[in-house]
């Protein structure tokens, strides 16, 4: 399944970010890709660029751990998390923050398991040194343990993006799900509408 | 006179002219403000919380959302919301209360029924609680003003409803997939369902969105589309009221002959403290603070508290209880879209005699969790995660049910002296307990839910009945209507008997609460009082 800017959109626009531009007449699962966001992203066509504005670094790592915690039926992660986090951050300096002290406590978590930062890991390795954090164990807290805002600014701020969009959601067969403005004719429709 | 508070600049110094000063901006005083403005009189709300930004809600929606998110969803003062539990069962009085502009209709699910006949007249059809000193034809024309204000969508398809004379002001929801689920099973147990009365625009209505399907109506609506008193609020002000937030109201005055109310005192951001004089007084804050500020206001003719002759201020404090039952099906249920119901059942709702009281049955479009639920509370990740999602979401159907507490004089509001808000002021001490005809009532609707879900083939997972059963967070009862001065707090008009120009205004009126949630009721009565009001003006 193809994620898509739209996704990163709605995704966004679950996760509060945004006005109520959009939101004042009835949604269906189409329209611009504008819709149900508000605030408007702009998603920067040149990484190079955007590297050096929001922590490319930080970036990557985000791209890299969505690949370890996404399912393999999800394509086009790279460009979903790169637009999802660019919303994300923009104006919000303190979460802009804790996402960069939370790869900076995973690369060192890394650095001392395996001698290199997240990004560098193999796959396998990737999914490793999450659990051998204990990333999987715990509950997330933006000022909680190591693990903690691991957790909590990486893994289920992707995790969030994915699931609460349409297209995350539809994986398991909700393709309106509880943050999205879908309208209300999906509620009325069997699973072979 | 001017406090303009160095925060945000407001004026909240009291206003010369009031003809009526009303305390609580949720929908009772929301719309009593906006009926008494609306006829040319001079009006100043006061309400204890702050005004919240509407384009704010999507950001609240986020908090319900995500787990882990560090702050409420509507925010919690811990001074000024502080309160003591020490009754038979903990009562979490701050679970599902907003105090700010617009009240708990900024929170609530927006369900609205009307009362039965038999509500009105309990203790003499059925020999249970007390009958009510007005019967639903005298309500019945104001529940049909309420259903405009509130732009309620319903239909006329409820073979248990009292008579209406018009149809809703909006279409109903249909009902949903899983309703149509559950439809051959309710027939062959023989359980009727109909549709539901919901305060969100099924259309575009005054101005305000249609749902959009956001589907966490409670606790947030960030369409609009869900009934907020802060509509009427808004038409208060446009009528030219004064609406003070932030101004927590911390004593009532009253004359040398204990006759009238002369000024409530409030409290401003920078501590101080104001007098706001008029000529009719409405209290308007809920089952809870509406007694405690009264109880706050004793004085030498009151020495138990305002209003209180009777004694019975804060007295008969009643909830809602939660019966329901949920599981698993082995096919989709097409949950999560919405976050309302769209199917009841009042078949069970007049009481046959006193062996039970009332019971509201619902039919959930919420059941079970959501893809993000489960990815976020998660101990696995990629392909084995969704693998679990899909494990977890997508069968799940559950029932609901209100059940009736009858009034009791032991449940109660009171104050605890041992501790104070951050006014100084003891906070109110919840006394509650759930009796044996309650038990056996929730006991009767799990095995009415129970039947239901069996036909319909559920693998029950989960019960919730009298040993785990909670409140529905509907405070009800504690200054409760009447004509006997010694048996009641307030006369038929909402006027207290002991104090001619003040005016109690919602839920804590009620002498016995049924099963219906209570806030069409709620804006009924309100609307009623706004009447004598005017009248007296």
């Amino acid at each position: 399944m193809q994620l898509s800017r739209r996704d990163a959109l709605a995704a966004l626009s679950a996760a509060g970010v945004g006005s109520l531009a959009g939101c004042g007449a009835p949604v269906a699962s189409g329209g611009t890709d504008g819709d149900g966001s508000g605030r408007t992203v702009t998603p920067n066509e040149d990484d190079d660029r955007r590297d050096d504005e929001f922590g490319g670094h930080e970036l990557a790592t985000m791209v890299a751990v969505a690949g370890t915690v996404y399912p393999s039926a999800v394509d086009g992660v790279e460009g979903f998390v790169r637009t999802y986090t660019d919303g994300r951050v923009d104006g919000d300096d303190a979460y802009r923050g804790g996402i960069a002290e939370a790869v900076a406590t995973l690369d060192e978590y890394t650095e001392g398991l395996y001698d290199a930062r997240y990004v560098d890991l193999s796959s396998e390795d990737r999914a490793e040194a999450l659990a051998v954090m204990s990333v999987d164990d715990v509950d997330p807290h933006p000022h909680g343990t190591d693990p903690q805002r691991v957790r909590h600014y990486l893994v289920n701020e992707l995790l969030f993006a994915l699931y609460a969009s349409p297209t995350g959601a539809s994986l398991a067969g909700l393709e309106n799900p509880p943050g999205h403005p879908g309208g209300v004719q999906s509620y009325r429709e069997g699973p072979d509408r | 006179m001017s406090d303009s508070h160095p925060e945000d600049g407001v004026d909240r110094s009291p206003f010369p002219r009031a003809d009526v000063c009303v305390v609580g901006a949720g929908p009772a005083g929301a719309l009593v403000a906006a009926e008494v403005a609306a006829a040319g009189h001079e009006v100043v709300v006061l309400d204890a919380g702050p005004r919240f930004d509407p384009d704010d809600r999507v950001e609240r929606m986020e908090r319900q959302l995500r787990p882990g998110a560090d702050a409420p969803v509507w925010d919690i003062d811990p001074e000024r919301d502080a309160y003591s539990s020490s009754g038979d069962r903990d009562y979490p009085l701050n679970a599902a209360r907003v105090k700010g502009i617009g009240g708990t209709t900024l929170h609530w699910q927006g369900m609205v029924m009307r009362l039965h006949e038999q509500d009105f007249e309990l203790r003499s059809s059925v020999g249970l609680g007390e009958d009510w000193p007005i019967d639903y034809d005298e309500l019945r024309p104001y529940y049909a003003a309420a259903e405009e204000e509130l732009s309620v969508s319903g239909a006329a398809d409820n073979p248990f409803a009292p008579p209406r004379e018009e149809p809703h002001p909006l279409p109903a929801f249909p009902p949903s997939y899983s309703d149509s689920l559950f439809a051959e099973a309710c027939e062959a147990v023989g359980l009727a369902t109909h549709s539901v009365p919901n305060a969100r625009n099924s259309e575009p209505s005054d101005g305000a969105s249609a749902c959009v399907g956001y589907g966490t109506c409670k606790p947030v609506c960030p369409s609009g589309a869900k009934y907020e008193a802060t509509r009427h609020v808004a038409a208060a002000e446009t009528a030219g009221a004064r609406v003070l937030d932030r101004v927590p109201v911390q004593r009532l005055e009253h004359d040398d002959a204990g006759d009238r109310v002369t000024a409530a005192v409030y409290a401003t951001p920078d501590g101080e403290e104001h007098r706001q004089e008029a000529r009719e007084f409405v209290v308007a804050a809920g089952g809870v603070e509406t007694p405690r500020l009264l109880l706050l206001s004793e004085s030498e003719a009151y020495p138990d508290g305002l209003a209180n002759s009777s004694g019975l201020v804060g007295r008969y404090f009643m909830d809602h209880l939660f019966a329901g039952m949920g599981g698993t099906l082995d096919e989709p249920t097409r949950q999560k879209h919405v976050g309302f119901n769209t199917t009841e059942s009042h078949q069970f709702y007049d009481r046959p005699d006193d062996s039970r009281t009332a019971i509201k049955l619902e039919f959930l479009n919420y059941a079970g969790p959501s893809p993000a639920d489960i990815a976020l509370s998660a101990d696995t990740f990629g392909d084995e995660l969704l693998d679990e999602i899909r494990e977890g979401y997508g069968t799940h159907v559950a029932m609901g049910a209100l059940v009736e507490q009858l009034p009791r004089r032991e449940n109660r509001i009171r104050l605890d002296p041992s501790r104070t808000d951050g006014h100084g002021n003891p906070v109110p001490d919840v006394v509650w307990g759930v009796d044996a005809t309650t038990r056996r009532t929730i006991e009767r609707a799990n095995e009415i839910q129970r039947g239901v879900l069996e036909e319909l083939g559920v693998d029950i997972g989960w019960t919730v009945g009298p040993d785990n059963t909670g409140p529905a967070y509907h405070h009800m009862g504690t200054t409760r209507m009447g004509t006997d001065p010694t048996e009641s707090v307030v006369n038929p008009q909402l006027r207290t008997h002991d104090l001619s120009n003040l005016t109690l205004a919602g839920s804590s009126v009620f002498v016995t609460g049924g099963a219906m949630n209570p806030t069409l009721t709620i804006a009924a009565l309100s609307l009623k009082a706004a009447d004598h009001i005017v009248e007296r003006l």
